[in-house]
């Protein structure tokens, strides 16, 4: 008796535990989800009669100058900035993980970027990019070299903006350093006791271990570097000449300026397409050279 | 020996360009504007002008921002600390049918650009009458997160189920609760984890930038993150201000940072690792 009265117990205070997350996901989640979908095929603008057109906003899109553009830019920034990061990321790691004396300091160091909030980021480098005082031109002209329009200059702003994404490397370089410190010290020891070097410990040891760790570190970048917003709203407001019209802040200024909200969804469901396509091919493609110690043991 | 001089070497020319951007802000913050503007650049501010703070903190009523930011903090870590828990309790230590394929589905709404959601999310919320206030940036953290939340209830799933169930079995055969459980046994014993959804939730809401531009309208309710990009938008060439204003707005999450460092780099590895 007492074991049923148990499972009845814990049947009943499971599901009303589990009711704040279920509502949550209903009406934050999945309802929006939809409610986005059945927009996007309406024509509406806030305080108007949605207006049924089909698939219309979607075959609009594909007209749309701006909307390639605006992909075409985030493709730009998301294929520079995450390859930038986790290369810059590693590296850092890597030399973190040769026994560094004060690696607290070092660590703090090199996450500290991370912590500034985006806004306050944003302002310091509008002011870093100033093209008469700010630091990188004064640091260029005082070696002697030609000073930059960065994000004033159509073809440097999203360059520039790549630049300074790749400062907030510390999460990547954080999850970096604690997959290097996970891999097995025996496995560098065989290497060393066949005769190899550093470049076969790390070419042979290091990259296969930490494939899982990379592969993480560029799932997470691409989607959270596909919706980048604030840079374009606050420090180029998508210029110049539409070179930062980053997909996002395409979307919001259609929605929230121009109060187009059929075809923000569109918008908003495409970039979700866009993500999910971008995501699967990289799962696919993650077979061939992500290597799984045990499949399943991770 | 030579290894050991060019791995300190190569850290120092990493840390470099790293730390200049913060010596940048904070010369700037506190130099006169004739000094910010001699070529070459000078780094060391004379005479230091403290005013410059003073004087961007009280142009804009930063102080009323800062509580602002504080309360919406506040509320939406409360809500999401216990509502994600109680959802972690439910879906490690409780056996009800449905539990995880329920898991799984809630778990899917992480993939979901928020781009999707923040139309609907918007409209409802006007649809409601709660535009211009703090509804709309606290509410969903007290249905376990919601959204990307639900990373929350994962991190503390998982770290729930490295507990003991002995202790759980030996508490209701004293005649507890599953309630009695998760406050008296399961919760106490978490604290680790409580803390690292706690400062990033912290952080999170603090950063936040989207939300409180699409909802809060009279500057009274600004949040710093708004009200930095407002002052931004007025004293755009008044870089004292500007500088002086951005480090007020770094400092208490760096200061944060320092007390709770090992949370910090524990709570990235956590989410990091998971897969």
């Amino acid at each position: 008796m007492a074991l049923n009265g148990q499972r009845r117990l814990e049947r009943r205070w499971g599901w009303l535990m589990a009711v704040p997350a279920i509502l949550g996901f209903v009406i934050f989640t999945a309802g929006p989800m939809v409610a986005s979908l059945v927009l996007s095929l309406t024509d509406w603008q806030i305080g108007g009669t949605p207006a049924f057109v089909g698939a219309g906003n979607y075959t609009e899109l594909a007209d749309d100058e701006l909307f390639w553009k605006s992909l075409s830019a985030t493709t730009y920034y998301t294929l520079g900035a995450v390859p930038v990061a986790l290369i810059v990321a590693f590296a850092v790691a890597m030399l973190l993980n040769q026994k560094v004396r004060g690696l607290p300091v070092w660590r703090t160091i090199f996450y500290l970027p991370t912590l500034v909030p985006a806004i306050a980021n944003v302002v310091l480098w509008i002011w870093i990019f100033n093209p008469d005082f700010g630091l990188l031109n004064s640091l260029l002209r005082q070696g002697g070299l030609p000073a930059g329009m960065w994000i004033y200059d159509e073809n440097m702003a999203v360059p520039s903006l790549i630049v300074m994404s790749t400062w907030g490397f510390g999460n990547t370089m954080v999850i970096f350093l604690a997959g290097l410190q996970g891999v097995p010290q025996h496995l560098y020891e065989a290497v060393s006791v066949d005769g190899g070097g550093p470049w076969h410990r790390f070419r042979h040891v290091t990259v296969p271990m930490m494939t899982p760790t990379i592969f993480y570190n560029l799932v997470v970048g691409v989607i959270g570097t596909f919706q980048v917003f604030n840079q374009a709203y606050v420090m180029t407001e998508g210029g110049p000449n539409n070179a930062t019209l980053f997909y996002v802040y395409y979307l919001f200024r259609k929605a929230f300026r121009e109060s187009e909200m059929g075809y923000a969804s569109a918008l908003a469901w495409v970039l979700f397409m866009i993500i999910v396509l971008v995501t699967f091919l990289l799962f696919r493609n993650a077979r061939r050279w992500v290597y799984y110690e045990m499949a399943g043991a991770r | 020996m030579r290894g050991r001089v060019l791995l300190y070497l190569a850290l120092i020319a990493g840390a470099v360009p790293t730390l200049v951007p913060f010596v940048w802000l904070v010369r700037s913050a506190l130099m006169q504007d004739s000094q910010m503007f001699i070529a070459p650049p000078e780094w060391i501010p004379d005479p230091f002008q403290w005013s410059n703070f003073t004087q961007a903190l009280t142009a804009q009523p930063f102080g009323r921002y800062f509580l602002n930011t504080v309360v919406i903090a506040v509320i939406s870590v409360l809500g999401t600390v216990l509502t994600c828990s109680i959802a972690a309790f439910s879906f490690s230590r409780l056996r009800w049918r449905g539990r995880n394929v329920v898991f799984a589905v809630l778990l899917s709404g992480v993939m979901l650009p928020y781009a999707v959601t923040l139309i609907p999310t918007f409209v409802m919320w006007q649809e409601l009458g709660a535009l211009n206030t703090i509804a709309p940036l606290t509410v969903p953290s007290w249905f376990a997160g919601a959204g990307g939340g639900v990373l929350n209830v994962f991190l503390l799933r998982q770290f729930f189920l490295t507990i003991p169930f002995e202790l759980d079995e030996a508490a209701y055969i004293d005649g507890a609760s599953p309630w009695r459980v998760f406050w008296m046994v399961v919760m106490p014993l978490s604290k680790p984890a409580l803390i690292v959804v706690t400062i990033f939730t912290f952080i999170g809401t603090w950063n936040d930038f989207l939300g409180p531009l699409l909802y809060l309208n009279d500057e009274e309710k600004y949040t710093l993150s708004i009200g930095l990009a407002s002052f931004q938008s007025i004293y755009i060439t008044q870089w004292g201000y500007l500088m002086a204003a951005s480090a007020a707005v770094i400092a208490p999450i760096i200061a944060l940072f320092f007390f709770l460092q090992r949370y910090f780099i524990e709570g990235v590895t956590l989410t990091g690792i998971k897969n």
